[in-house]
């Protein structure tokens, strides 16, 4: 290999500079964008955006969209899509309202209600668990590719929705439910402290523990994998159950913040969340990501989100500076790397 | 001998072929309005801006890419052609001629972004898709458009075919010319199957790419239109929402998401598998709310049984493969 190769391959020898701009671009860059926006949105609007009410409102209005985006990003990591994400937490949601409504009534002594609530969970938590398995194991043992089968169990889990319900909204929870929605800890929301609490979950168990390396593996190289005696198949499963289960800890979050269940609410942040994960620089590829990426994208876009709705711009706009975003963040990739190489070469030693 | 009488059903479209008649002979059993002539034609015109739409994205399949943007493309341009027609006034002519033209500079736009930054086409379309639509609603505050031109609200046929069906036919065979008698079809198969390879045989990535994302974006506006002049009206947000419907169709009719695998017949036979599905339910009285169940399971078990057979063909040595 000749010497400048040798270099180059090498961070070592790269300027200080360099280094620290390379170390993790996209956290790097994202921690830059929101910089970039607070400090716009806090210029033009100085007294409204930089209230405690600005905050607060940005931290019960992630929760939902960030859990849902976990969901998404356990699967992309494996190289794969769950494009049944919202369904799946629709559904849950649906079962878990369709156990509370029938189990309780206004004149429930309290250890009903807990009663009720526990049963409740517990149908959720299984609804979830099973449209994970039947997902992972077509995906893992058939080999279907994961858009297909999950287009395939997106539209049977929202059909299963649809026919259960009529397409009918169900409402009226117990009080100790709705406290995860609009309820605070602190001054913190709760369920802003349930998705600080699942990012971290996550990120150790990707990064910590034999199965998430696994899956990350798997992202990278799946027959590699394999051959090295890893049980992919399982691993794939667990992946696809993983992500059910986020989901129905979604459909909590969602459930207590609109008091009722339906099988078309949060439909429109199907593909936001497959936008976020990528933003956060989960390689749709598989096999790389952060969850801190993920958690700054999230914030990058309640930012955007929060300051035009302060600035008066219709949410639509919003929706589109989202769609911009992406393509800005790909955009300064390719220029990052280009710069990178131009302006800081390597120095060989 | 016998293994030359098999071959034909081991191809993906002949078993969907085989499907769509046997459900066809079953509804036609239980319902007798089935088989009839008004029911086919309703039913070809109910799914025909679906298959214009489904051509389109056909070719971005087969070119190794997916597009998610061709509902928000169809919007774009059914809305912008609405105005001008109300405006300024116009013919069948202009109407397809500009919402063509929309169209596919909308899908260049995605084939240009997917080129130069080197990203995943279906993180691309996906922002676009947000992008187009997101701006669409906010122009239009998401206001539907009713006052379109008689002459392109009345309904047209022509020996008595309904003129959504004409379209759809035409589009689909276009689309057969392209993919299977022109060179530069040949060559978009190779860019799906083998990207390297077709780069090394000296095709012009960069232009193969703009013609599947613009003709897709092309195939959407016309199919756009089509679906304005079936409704009657201009309703930004008619659309969107429905890209995975079309994705699911082409698929069942056997397109590969990784490219270089497709064909029209497969598609239309998809289409058809999905239209006399839901068409014969309605008919034998099943409830619309149980729609998507069915269309759930039989996409879960179309594509698992199609990726099974794949994998114990591949076992069996290949024995079958033409």
């Amino acid at each position: 290999m000749p010497p400048d190769l040798v270099s180059r391959a090498t961070t070592t020898a790269r300027p200080r500079f360099r280094n620290w701009f390379a170390a993790d671009p996209t956290i790097t860059m994202l921690a830059a964008l929101v910089v970039i926006a607070t400090v716009v949105f806090g210029t033009l609007a100085p007294t409204r955006f930089l209230s405690g009410d600005t905050i607060r409102a940005i931290a019960f209005q992630m929760p939902e969209l960030g859990i849902l985006s976990l969901a998404m990003m356990v699967p992309l990591m494996s190289g794969g899509l769950n494009l049944a994400v919202i369904s799946t937490a629709n559904l849950s949601a649906l079962v878990m309202a369709g156990v509370l409504t029938n189990l309780t009534h206004p004149s429930t002594p309290p250890l009903g209600i807990i009663g009720a609530i526990l049963a409740a969970l517990l149908a959720g938590m299984l609804t979830s668990l099973a449209i994970g398995f039947l997902t992972g194991v077509i995906v893992a043992f058939f080999g279907v590719h994961p858009i297909l089968v999950t287009l395939g169990t997106m539209t049977l889990v929202k059909g299963v929705a649809v026919l259960a319900t009529s397409g009918t909204v169900i409402g009226g929870f117990p009080q100790a439910i709705l406290f995860l929605g609009n309820g605070s800890l602190l001054g913190i929301p709760v369920s802003m402290l349930l998705f600080i609490l699942l990012a971290a979950v996550v990120a150790v168990v990707l990064t910590h523990t034999p199965f998430g390396v696994s899956v990350r593996l798997i992202g990278s190289n799946e027959r590699a994998t394999r051959y090295s005696g890893v049980a992919t198949e399982w691993m794939l499963v667990g992946v696809y159950v993983v992500s059910s289960l986020l989901c129905w800890v979604a459909a909590l979050v969602m459930m207590a913040r609109f008091n009722s269940a339906s099988a078309g609410y949060a439909e429109s942040y199907l593909l936001i969340t497959i936008l976020a994960a990528v933003l956060g620089g989960v390689d749709p590829f598989g096999g790389f990501g952060r969850v801190l990426g993920l958690f700054l994208s999230m914030v990058l876009l309640q930012l955007i989100s929060t300051g035009f709705n302060l600035l008066g711009f219709s949410p639509y706009l919003t929706q589109a500076i989202w769609g911009a975003t992406m393509i800005v963040a790909i955009l300064i990739a390719v220029i990052r790397d280009q710069w990178i190489v131009r302006w800081w070469p390597a120095k060989s030693k | 001998m016998l293994k030359y009488l098999r071959a034909p059903f081991h191809r993906h479209d002949v078993q969907i072929g085989i499907i769509v008649l046997v459900m066809g002979a079953f509804f036609s059993a239980l319902s007798p309005g089935f088989l009839t002539l008004s029911n086919i034609g309703d039913l070809l015109e109910n799914y025909s801006v679906m298959a214009i739409m489904a051509a389109g994205l056909l070719v971005v399949l087969i070119s190794g890419g997916i597009d998610i943007s061709f509902e928000a493309i169809a919007a774009v341009s059914q809305f912008l052609v609405a105005v001008i027609l109300v405006q300024f006034g116009g013919n069948w002519f202009t109407a397809f001629g500009l919402a063509g033209l929309f169209g596919a500079l909308l899908g260049i736009v995605n084939a240009l972004l997917i080129y130069y930054l080197g990203a995943i086409s279906v993180i691309v379309t996906i922002s676009t898709m947000t992008f187009y639509f997101s701006v669409l609603m906010f122009i239009t505050q998401g206001k539907s458009i009713y006052n379109l031109p008689n002459w392109f609200t009345s309904d047209m046929s022509f020996l008595s075919i309904p003129f959504p069906v004409i379209v759809a036919a035409l589009a689909l065979l276009v689309t057969l010319v392209l993919l299977s008698r022109l060179p530069v079809g040949r060559q978009i198969y190779g860019l799906g199957g083998n990207p390297e390879g077709a780069k090394r045989m000296g095709c012009n990535v960069l232009g193969l790419q703009c013609l599947a994302y613009g003709y897709s974006g092309f195939m959407a506006a016309i199919g756009g239109i089509v679906q304005a002049h079936r409704v009657e009206e201009v309703v930004p947000y008619a659309l969107i929402g429905r890209e995975l419907d079309v994705l699911a169709a082409v698929v069942l009719g056997g397109a590969s998401l990784s490219g270089g695998i497709g064909t029209v017949s497969g598609t239309v036979l998809g289409i058809l598998l999905l239209a006399v599905l839901q068409n014969g339910l309605t008919l034998v009285g099943v409830s619309s709310y149980a729609f998507g169940v069915v269309t759930g399971a039989v996409i879960l078990v179309s594509v698992t049984a199609t990726a099974y057979a794949a994998k114990r063909q591949k076992r069996r040595g290949l024995r079958y493969a033409s």
